[in-house]
């Protein structure tokens, strides 16, 4: 991806007024981390840098833990994403009924590869091992909407659709 | 209103049926909202069905009643429409339909014969689902509720007899449960088949203040969807079940972790959580029997590796999701280094069953060593899909060939792959197995959480194993160096075998580092990442030896190391293959057969798959045009 593209990482000035709700309603506990990076992924589509601080400043537990559990977990990610997030499962079931072609197919089109992000930020292309939904082989999800059974043909049909669609 | 007695318990049960039987001549319809019917647009369908009430002066939900439900499990054919009263059964189901089904069906009775379920080999019509092979095969004991009940009201699981087996349950000693449970020979259905009542005793005889039960929703295996179903569709019998081990082993919290890419089970499990405290089914003073128990559930974060139980534990207190080396158990020390029992959903999901009705009750299907039933979820190259539960023994021949409706595109048969990423591929030979946790081991293969995909002729084995441990080297997290290196050496062997650059030599190599993996690796994950290797390698040696040595694909998926030919006996000259060629290498006119230009065949594979007729097959590279 072009450098120059990625949106600063910089955190909002007002990153510690923003999370001030989440902070309050969770419990100084540690077993709160991953919920807590999962609200806060969740809003900013990334984690900002300086909010891994202030959770850890929130927890009282070191820095290095939050960056150790940020890092493991594929569903957190430490640079922005798209507004939607487009997931080609490669499950066995997605894979013998051609998952390979529709993820080709979509790279081709958004025009990034698989774990890339568009320059507008409105899309983001993702792989994942299986969605749970192996009876619609192949399947793509955006966001939290499912699309079964695709082929290549109809990819250029669901980002027409999709860029239609406002945030969600 | 909460309640304060079992005897309140069962009267507002009594209360539920006596309604439920009631209505039970209205005219309802169940329209499907598991993930699989949603993708094919059931809200939209159930919305109509509700527009279409009211534009003709109904009274909902007197007269008529639009309800949503968990999943039916036959996700593809959705989506799927019960209609009430005769329990018609309708499939891909359109809003544009509805006027029709409404006029016709809801209020006269006929059939909408375009919208039924047809075999796909007699073509045979099917009125009700119990007419459809796919259902009447089965035995649905833990799936009863799935796609009768609304997951996300209470009062509906409840009519259909939902916590009668904690009322049950609290109404024994909890050592009594414990026993029951070791006397049923109830079995880990996760995959691992460890025996749960010696699970349970072990974390109940265990020093300590605290004790937790865990529900493994994590369910990563590709291709296994069980879990997510039952989450999705009867949230309530999880919890049940979780509410009495945890009265058995004396524990007061309990956690359900769910994977991060279960968004819709995560919202049905939060919801009858709130549901059950609100009548006092969780929470303080369970029941009004001084009994106190409290559950959450935690999102995964998206790691394979955290099915495994230490790797799971160490997830939910806060850390990254890596597996530990299990000297203790963790019913004397898990989560928090409290005693703690880890259960997959389902094994949760069937102890209220047991409760209710007995061990022997339960022994009485299955098989001896394998008590019960099990939930797969039949996907692939196989004409039905969808969740299968049967009872344990069942052949996987059954499974295949009477409730699969056997191989789309009537293909020859090549492999059934159980277990997920630590199966193995099992032959057409093996097909009159039974399935139970015993049998599937000793060949080679594994029960796993109940992932059963389907390969045929057109499925490179080599292929396949190359794709398992792609994505085991991807999920391993990397702690112990037989899987974080073992793994790779593998895929280097492999990759090399899927693109023609096998040395000779390689499949022993495979079979060395494979077994060396399996007796050194730490956690589970490690210790059966080499099983679709090494099945391979058993079962199916003549396809290694070939990409070995002669670096030929007879199935023709790995590119550049095969030719497709078309048999001019068997081309009808179609023109599938030409129009499916996207590099214009395909020569022929209509009626007449086609042939190959191989100058131009970039071997993408896609006239073998295109051609109906199976006519073209893959060739040696050095066997002529």
């Amino acid at each position: 991806m072009n450098p120059e593209a990625v949106p600063t990482t910089e955190a909002p000035e007002s990153l510690a007024f923003d999370l001030q709700d989440l902070f309050k309603a969770t419990p100084r506990h540690p077993r709160f981390l991953l919920p807590l990076l999962q609200d806060i992924q969740s809003r900013y589509r990334y984690l900002p840098r300086a909010s891994l601080k202030l959770v850890a400043d929130h927890l009282q537990i070191p820095e290095s833990r939050v960056y150790a559990v940020a890092t493991f977990y594929k569903a957190l990610s430490l640079t922005p994403k798209g507004e939607k997030t487009v997931k080609v499962c490669l499950g066995t079931a997605c894979h013998l009924r051609g998952a390979a072609s529709v993820l080709d197919a979509l790279s081709r089109s958004l025009g990034i590869p698989p774990g890339g992000t568009t320059a507008d930020l409105r899309f983001t292309l993702e792989t994942v091992n299986c969605l749970g939904a192996c009876a619609l082989a192949p399947v793509v999800t955006v966001n939290e909407r499912v699309y079964g059974q695709m082929t290549p043909g109809r990819v250029a049909e669901l980002i027409r659709e999709e860029s239609h669609h406002e945030a969600d | 209103m909460k309640l304060t007695s079992t005897k309140a318990l069962e009267e507002w049960q009594a209360g539920l049926a006596e309604r439920e039987r009631g209505r039970s001549s209205a005219r309802r319809v169940r329209v499907c909202a598991g993930t699989g019917c949603l993708a094919n647009g059931s809200a939209r369908v159930k919305a109509a069905f509700e527009a279409e009430a009211s534009a003709r002066g109904l009274a909902v939900p007197l007269e008529f009643a639009a309800e949503s439900t968990g999943c039916h499990g036959f996700c593809e054919r959705g989506p799927l429409v019960v209609i009430q009263p005769g329990e018609i059964f309708y499939e891909r189901v359109k809003p544009e339909d509805v006027p029709e089904i409404f006029e016709k069906t809801v209020l006269r009775g006929e059939i909408v014969s375009r919208l039924q379920y047809r075999d796909p080999n007699t073509r045979q019509p099917a009125r009700t689902s119990g007419e459809i092979p796919f259902y009447a095969r089965q035995h649905r004991l833990v799936l009863g509720r799935c796609g009768e009940v609304d997951p996300f009201k209470i009062e509906s699981a409840v009519s259909r007899g939902a916590y009668r087996g904690l009322a049950r349950a609290l109404s024994l000693e909890p050592e009594s449960i414990v026993s029951m449970i070791k006397e049923s020979g109830l079995r880990g259905r996760g995959g691992g088949g460890f025996p749960t009542g010696v699970k349970w005793e072990s974390a109940r005889k265990a020093p300590g203040k605290h004790r937790f039960v865990l529900a493994n929703g994590d369910e990563g295996d590709p291709g296994a969807f069980m879990d997510r179903s039952l989450m999705e569709g009867d949230p309530h019998s999880v919890l049940e079940g979780m509410i009495i081990g945890a009265y058995a082993v004396g524990s007061r919290k309990g956690f359900i972790y769910v994977r991060a890419e279960y968004p819709l089970a995560v919202k049905a499990l939060q919801q009858a959580i709130v549901q059950a405290k609100e009548r006092g089914l969780l929470g303080r003073n369970i029941l009004g029997t001084g009994f106190d128990f409290d559950l959450e559930v935690c999102r995964g974060g998206g790691a394979f590796v955290c099915g495994e139980s230490s790797a799971l534990m160490a997830s939910i207190e806060g850390r990254a999701g890596e597996p530990r080396v299990k000297y203790i158990r963790s019913t004397e020390r898990g989560l928090w280094n409290c005693p703690t029992v880890l259960n997959n959903v389902e094994t949760w999901a069937n102890v209220p069953h047991i409760v209710l009705n007995g061990p022997a009750w339960f022994r009485s299907i299955g098989t001896e060593k394998s008590p019960g039933t099990k939930i797969f979820s039949l996907v692939g190259k196989v004409k039905n899909s969808g969740l299968v539960e049967i009872p344990m023994g069942t052949t996987l021949r059954t499974m295949i060939e009477d409730i699969g409706g056997g191989v789309l595109k009537n293909r020859a048969f090549k492999a059934v792959q159980t277990g997920g990423p630590s199966g193995g591929c099992l032959p057409a030979d093996a097909l009159d197995l039974p399935v139970d946790f015993d049998a599937l081991t000793a060949s080679g293969s594994m029960m796993g959480s109940g992932g059963m995909i389907v390969m045929d002729e057109r499925t490179c084995m080599v292929d396949v194993a190359r794709y398992f441990v792609d994505f085991l080297a991807e999920e391993s997290c990397g702690k112990c160096t037989p899987c974080r290196e073992g793994l790779k050496a593998l895929q280097r062997i492999l990759h090399r075998l899927c693109s023609g650059m096998g040395e000779p030599g390689d499949g022993e190599r495979l079979r060395e580092i494979g077994r060396t993996l399996a007796d050194t690796a730490l956690c589970g994950l490690g210790q059966t990442a080499p099983n679709p290797v090494l099945s391979v390698l058993r079962y199916f040696p003549q396809e290694i030896a070939e990409h070995e040595g002669e670096h030929f694909c007879r199935a023709g998926v790995c590119r550049g190391m095969y030719w497709p030919r078309i048999d001019p006996e068997k081309c009808v000259g179609c023109g599938a293959c030409r129009k499916a060629c996207a590099a214009g290498a395909i020569r022929g006119t209509s009626r007449t057969p086609h042939s190959v230009d191989r100058a131009l065949c970039v071997t993408c594979g896609a006239c073998l798959e295109a051609c109906p007729f199976s006519a073209i097959t893959a060739v040696r590279r050095e066997d002529p045009e």
